[in-house]
């Protein structure tokens, strides 16, 4: 004892405690990322439920709208195809037209416009035809995406094309 | 920039430097009981675990009228919404468990008296804090359960002469537990209790640093040469750390493989279900009352409620003034009567709780 206070406290190491040393600061480690992760893991599904859900309504393909064969001509019907809204147009020509009702451009909710019979978007002044869906004028890039309708006695069933 | 002269520029803006010296300075004392010190920073360790397993639950949970709705969606629908709700009920219990373990170490060890005084009395409203915690935090699933303890516990303010039944309408929302009841414990929950707790624990929290840890009158009595200590830091937060691994791991076994259930939603006009009873932490102040009832039973019902409370509050005024009229000095050896106040104490708690759970069945 008296021999090793006169050495610099770091050279008093055995040879073999710099590997204990190591392996318990690595198993220390290991068992702390163990416990982030079993921590992390329920916290991240817990929050990302509804997104998950979501996830899971996109994936809907069809959609029956009871009684919406009942729509008068020119008027409109919005629905929720999945997660996100969508237009059912009953034209004066008799024509059935469903699409997306998400501009293209970022994202706001479009409207039909009977007068002028085409479809309006609010946020920028998009414009698009309300047969084809195609982007006529103003910022939208594409046009909205149609959907197949099939009208029966029932209602109105509304797939992805 | 190196991280030497980085850490410097930190460090003569915040003094790092000062709050490290101190934390090298600072012992905590080494002896035969000092296991109990550990059981406040386990206190402390389930209350932030409330922190944080609260936030997750006020993501989904909604008040009112939806209450009961939200909890089943968190409970049944939402990934792992179970084991969090789980690990608030189960962390509520085991936080009320060591502040009652760390309250009865200090009482015991005599570390009320000078200077301490201000921590003992923050201590016990931290305590009682944490039981109106407890109580409203019960309501919130609104299932039948937790209605009715909620309508029977709010009959003991109530009781209060005068005073009373405004107290208990107001704190209910009206005539009856409701909605609106929901609605004010939830606000009482989530945001005046822990806007009233968060200072007084920080209160409390700078107490102990400042006047260290109390010693037993035995380990007071030795010579300084024989008293033992061990720096705070690393050696005793280590200790304190694996402390709280342990009570982590006692939380996660307790929440998972127990999970805390959720009954029928709550109908005013079913009948109270058979067994219905509080939280165990009110199980001896609900006994007590209920004893005391027996003894006045009839004509005197009423008389009994309020001896009820009155000696109640008697036995809880004593407790918390318990730093101004043992003030002894000595070993230990003069203070003999608050040594026996406080066995009495547990036995009462002890024997009102089985008592309790005794009848039930």
């Amino acid at each position: 004892m008296s021999q090793e206070t006169t050495l610099p406290a770091n050279i008093v190491e055995e040879p073999g405690e710099k590997n204990t040393r190591r392996a318990f600061l690595a198993a220390a480690g290991a068992a702390g990322l163990a416990y982030t992760a079993a921590l992390a893991y329920p916290i991240y599904r817990y929050l990302a439920s509804p997104a998950e859900m979501a996830m899971n309504a996109t994936a809907v393909t069809e959609i029956t709208l009871k009684d919406a064969q009942k729509l008068p001509l020119g008027s409109v019907l919005m629905f929720k195809f999945g997660t996100s809204p969508a237009l059912l147009i009953h034209h004066e020509d008799g024509r059935w037209i469903s699409m997306t009702a998400v501009c293209t451009h970022l994202g706001c909710t479009v409207q039909y416009e009977p007068q002028a019979d085409r479809i309006h978007c609010a946020c920028h002044g998009g414009v698009y035809n309300a047969y084809t869906g195609t982007n006529v004028s103003g910022p939208p890039p594409k046009p909205l995406k149609l959907f197949k309708v099939a009208v029966s006695e029932a209602g109105v069933d509304v797939s992805r094309a | 920039m190196t991280s030497k002269a980085m850490y410097e520029w930190v460090d003569e803006r915040l003094g790092l430097s000062e709050l490290a010296a101190f934390a090298r300075h600072k012992t905590v004392p080494v002896h035969s009981q000092s296991f109990w010190y550990y059981w406040g920073g386990i206190s402390l360790f389930f209350f932030l675990v409330q922190c944080f397993t609260g936030v997750l639950l006020l993501v989904y949970y909604r008040p009112g009228a939806e209450a009961y709705e939200s909890v089943r969606q968190i409970t049944f629908v939402m990934h792992f919404g179970w084991l969090i709700r789980s690990a608030h009920a189960w962390a509520a219990s085991l936080m009320i468990f060591s502040i009652l373990v760390h309250m009865f170490s200090v009482y015991f060890m005599k570390a009320y008296r000078k200077p301490r005084e201000f921590g003992w009395l923050s201590g016990m409203a931290l305590l009682g804090i944490a039981s109106v915690f407890g109580f409203s935090g019960y309501l919130l699933p609104m299932d039948e359960l937790s209605y009715f303890a909620t309508k029977v516990g709010l009959q003991i303010p109530s009781a209060i002469p005068w005073i009373g039944a405004g107290l208990a309408n107001m704190l209910r929302g009206g005539s009856d537990v409701s909605e609106f009841t929901v609605q004010r414990f939830f606000a009482l929950h989530v945001v005046v209790l822990p806007a009233i707790f968060l200072p007084l624990l920080g209160f409390h929290l700078w107490l102990v640093q400042r006047h260290g840890n109390a010693v037993p009158p035995s380990v007071e009595a030795l010579p300084p040469e024989q008293r033992k200590t061990m720096p705070f830091f690393p050696n005793f937060m280590r200790k304190d750390l694996a402390m709280w691994l342990i009570s982590l791991n006692i939380l996660a076994l307790l929440a998972s493989v127990f999970p805390w259930s959720l009954g029928k939603p709550f109908d005013p006009l079913a009948p109270a279900p058979m067994g219905i009873h509080p939280e165990w932490y009110f199980m001896s102040p609900f006994e007590m009352l209920k004893l005391l009832g027996f003894v006045f039973s009839g004509h005197y019902a009423g008389l009994g409620e309020i001896a009820g409370i009155l000696l109640f509050t008697l036995g809880i005024v004593l407790w918390l003034l318990i730093p101004f009229y043992d003030r002894s000095k000595e070993s230990g050896q003069r203070a003999r009567a608050a040594h026996y106040f406080g066995l009495l104490a547990i036995f009462a708690l002890l024997a009102t709780t089985v008592i309790g759970y005794w009848t039930i069945r």
